[in-house]
């Protein structure tokens, strides 16, 4: 049975990714994701867990590594943030084009520069294009629940993709905090042995990766647009399967208070957590506000999204990242795609918050859904603003 | 990807693009791209098929005399048969219209 | 809810003894967090690690910056950072040194506060554990002041923790518990 205790969630992650088994990690050590392969390389050398850790030179190298052991058939993990994310870039690409399965998690942290090892969204969401399935923990139950949900969604033969799964650095990553931890039994009976669709073998050779030529790139593209938007159905069954095992249900859009919520707040991660708290005293107190936020990133579940916030009048966008010179924030600009054209489409209000690891308060979102409330009277809905930041986004030099 | 068609639409490609049967590279004509063939001046020649060693079509096989033959529909031309030969009984001539 | 934070220096072990507490709580089975203040870690120089405890799950994720107890593990921190920064009035500031509370406010004025513990804790761990790392003692100074864990748990977790080495953390961690001064404001 599931034990309730106090551990890093760093710890719990790298003991659900054993659990699950893994035959393969190959990953370069960076801040805040460090302890995770750390205590994967320690029980791969206490003999805990009978794995190959491969201690490579670089993210590079370890999204490479991974390609080959997946394609190789090897369940296969691996852990990076920020810069070493941004290294692995190209092959992201590669390891969702020739639909490798694998899980990769990523302890978001800024990217450089100025150097910051701090924890927001840039590392994620400038790897939005990649065609890996993104999901998004709050919370090291979550993030230690997703591990084997992951593995299962990406081993689905019907999804056959690599996942990537996003926890918040630090706040996240280094919380001490209370987790049930499912045992290796328990993940042994909801995530089945790796069954590879497709894998190297010397029997019956094929290649992997050849050229695709103008005549066929665009069918191979569409072919991979495909894949990942029919994972939809598939992850929806895998997270409704893991509650009925455990209890614990997740969904692709998860809301919190919105009944009859006039403004309702969008973000993603962590802050969420601290947005909850902040929610309970307004409803206290008699507003009407909730929270949407997603826990699928990719594929954009847009239309749990446009349920989710039906009736909202403004929506309250906080993005933990965002484009220099160009349109905000993602998750606004996303948002703001999916509801396009739609009748009664709420307003957008849009901030930028918590980057660089600077903290997001309480009182922050007093300030935003004042913000909110203003543009829900009547007033005109101000341009996307980075928040939190001395001299104001829009002052003078 | 499928060779059944040279123009797949993207439901009938394989999984991951995979080019899923061994053997593929015999489809690819490279003698197309010859512009000068190799020509073994025979009474030079040593047998010690250095040749069909470094041809990197694999194109030059020993024949049943124990002379290099090479298979022009994928000869590309490149000479480098011509550069490792040790006896220098290669050369290379021009492709006749 | 309960907020703590500790003032230590890098590898005094600041962020184990909050850990220590959140698992206490949470073996206890209520709710509680510990986290370092993020960053580069160096070893001597001023660090920050907290802790919330509560009978409610916990979703606040932010630094503290009300603490009702703050921990100040090296006597020299005093001298470079606001240890009483943002603690309210009923706080409670539990310091490692050697000199008398009459003698700290003297010296510091404010920034003791009105409830203060003090202890030589850098004297106990020497003579218990044969080192001046003053994490676990001062969590005996903290199981006097409040009762926020129960004392046989915490020991227990201790155990897990520190393995052959614990006995000195334990009997350091009780004297500590006999041994500091606490002068509470009346009311």
């Amino acid at each position: 049975m599931s034990v309730r205790r106090g551990v890093e969630v760093s710890i719990a992650v790298a003991e659900a990714a054993g659990f699950c088994d893994v035959d393969v990690v190959a990953a370069y050590p960076i801040t805040p994701q460090t302890h995770i392969v750390e205590h994967l390389a320690s029980l791969v050398a206490d003999g805990h867990l009978d794995a190959e850790f491969v201690p490579v030179e670089s993210e590079h190298a370890a999204m490479s590594a991974c390609c080959g052991s997946a394609a190789a058939g090897a369940r296969t993990f691996t852990a990076t943030s920020s810069q070493g994310l941004a290294l692995m870039h190209e092959v992201l690409f590669i390891a969702a084009a020739l639909r490798l399965p694998m899980v990769m998690v990523v302890a978001n942290r800024a990217l450089s520069g100025p150097i910051n090892i701090w924890n927001d969204h840039s590392d994620i969401m400038t790897e939005r294009d990649v065609g890996w399935i993104a999901l998004f923990a709050e919370n090291g139950q979550e993030a230690t629940d997703l591990v084997p949900i992951c593995h299962r969604i990406s081993e689905d033969p019907r999804v056959q993709l690599p996942v990537m799964l996003n926890f918040d650095g630090f706040i996240v990553s280094h919380m001490i905090e209370p987790i049930e931890q499912l045992s290796k039994e328990e993940i042994k009976t909801f995530l089945p042995d790796f069954a590879p669709v497709q894998r190297l073998d010397i029997d019956n050779p094929f290649t992997m990766g050849p050229v695709g030529m103008p005549n066929v790139y665009t069918e191979a593209k569409m072919a991979g647009e495909h894949a990942i938007r029919a994972s939809y159905e598939p992850i929806v069954e895998i997270f409704k399967d893991f509650g009925d095992k455990f209890g614990r249900y997740y969904n692709p859009v998860e809301s919190y208070r919105t009944d009859g919520a006039d403004i309702i707040f969008v973000m993603m991660g962590a802050i969420t957590e601290t947005a909850m708290t902040w929610v309970d005293a307004q409803r206290d107190a008699g507003t009407k506000v909730g929270i949407v936020r997603f826990r699928l990133w990719r594929p954009l579940p847009a239309d749990d999204f446009k349920k989710a916030v039906a009736g909202a009048k403004v929506l309250a966008i906080l993005d933990r990242h965002f484009s220099p010179g160009g349109p905000g924030g993602p998750v606004a600009q996303e948002v703001k795609y999916t509801l396009y054209g739609t009748d009664n489409a709420p307003k957008i209000v849009e901030v930028v918050v918590g980057l660089g690891g600077r903290d997001v308060f309480p009182e922050d979102f007093d300030d935003i859904y004042k913000r909110a409330e203003a543009v829900l009277n009547g007033a005109p809905v101000p341009p996307f603003e980075l928040t939190q930041v001395r001299g104001g986004h829009y002052g003078k030099i | 990807m499928s060779r059944q068609s040279p123009t797949p639409k993207w439901q009938e490609l394989s999984l991951g693009c995979a080019t899923t049967e061994p053997g593929s590279s015999r489809y690819q004509q490279t003698g197309d791209w010859r512009s000068e063939r190799p020509t073994w001046k025979w009474e030079n020649c040593i047998k010690c098929a250095v040749c069909t060693v470094f041809c990197p079509e694999g194109c030059i096989h020993m024949n049943a005399d124990n002379y290099p033959q090479v298979d022009l529909t994928y000869c590309k031309g490149c000479a480098i048969c011509v550069a490792e030969c040790w006896t220098g009984c290669i050369t290379m001539e021009e492709e006749k219209e | 809810m309960l907020e703590l934070r500790f003032h230590g220096r890098g590898g005094q072990g600041a962020v184990t003894s909050a850990e220590l507490l959140a698992q206490s709580a949470i073996a206890k089975g209520i709710y509680a967090q510990a986290f370092p203040s993020f960053g580069p870690e160096r070893r001597g120089a001023p660090v920050v690690a907290f802790a919330r405890i509560s009978e409610q799950p916990i979703r606040n994720r932010t630094a503290v910056r009300h603490p009702n107890i703050v921990l100040v593990l090296d006597p020299s921190i005093l001298r470079i950072v606001n240890t009483a920064d943002g603690l309210p009035p009923d706080g409670i500031h539990i310091i490692n040194t050697t000199k008398t509370i009459a003698e700290l406010r003297e010296e510091f004025g404010d920034k003791i506060g009105p409830n203060a513990v003090t202890l030589d804790a850098n004297h106990i761990a020497q003579e218990e554990i044969g080192r001046k790392i003053t994490n676990t003692t001062m969590l005996g100074a903290l199981l006097r002041a409040t009762n926020i864990v129960d004392k046989d748990i915490l020991i227990e977790k201790l155990k897990e923790r520190f393995g052959r080495i614990a006995d000195g953390n334990i009997r350091s961690l009780n004297r500590a518990f006999e041994e500091c001064c606490i002068e509470k404001k009346e009311g």
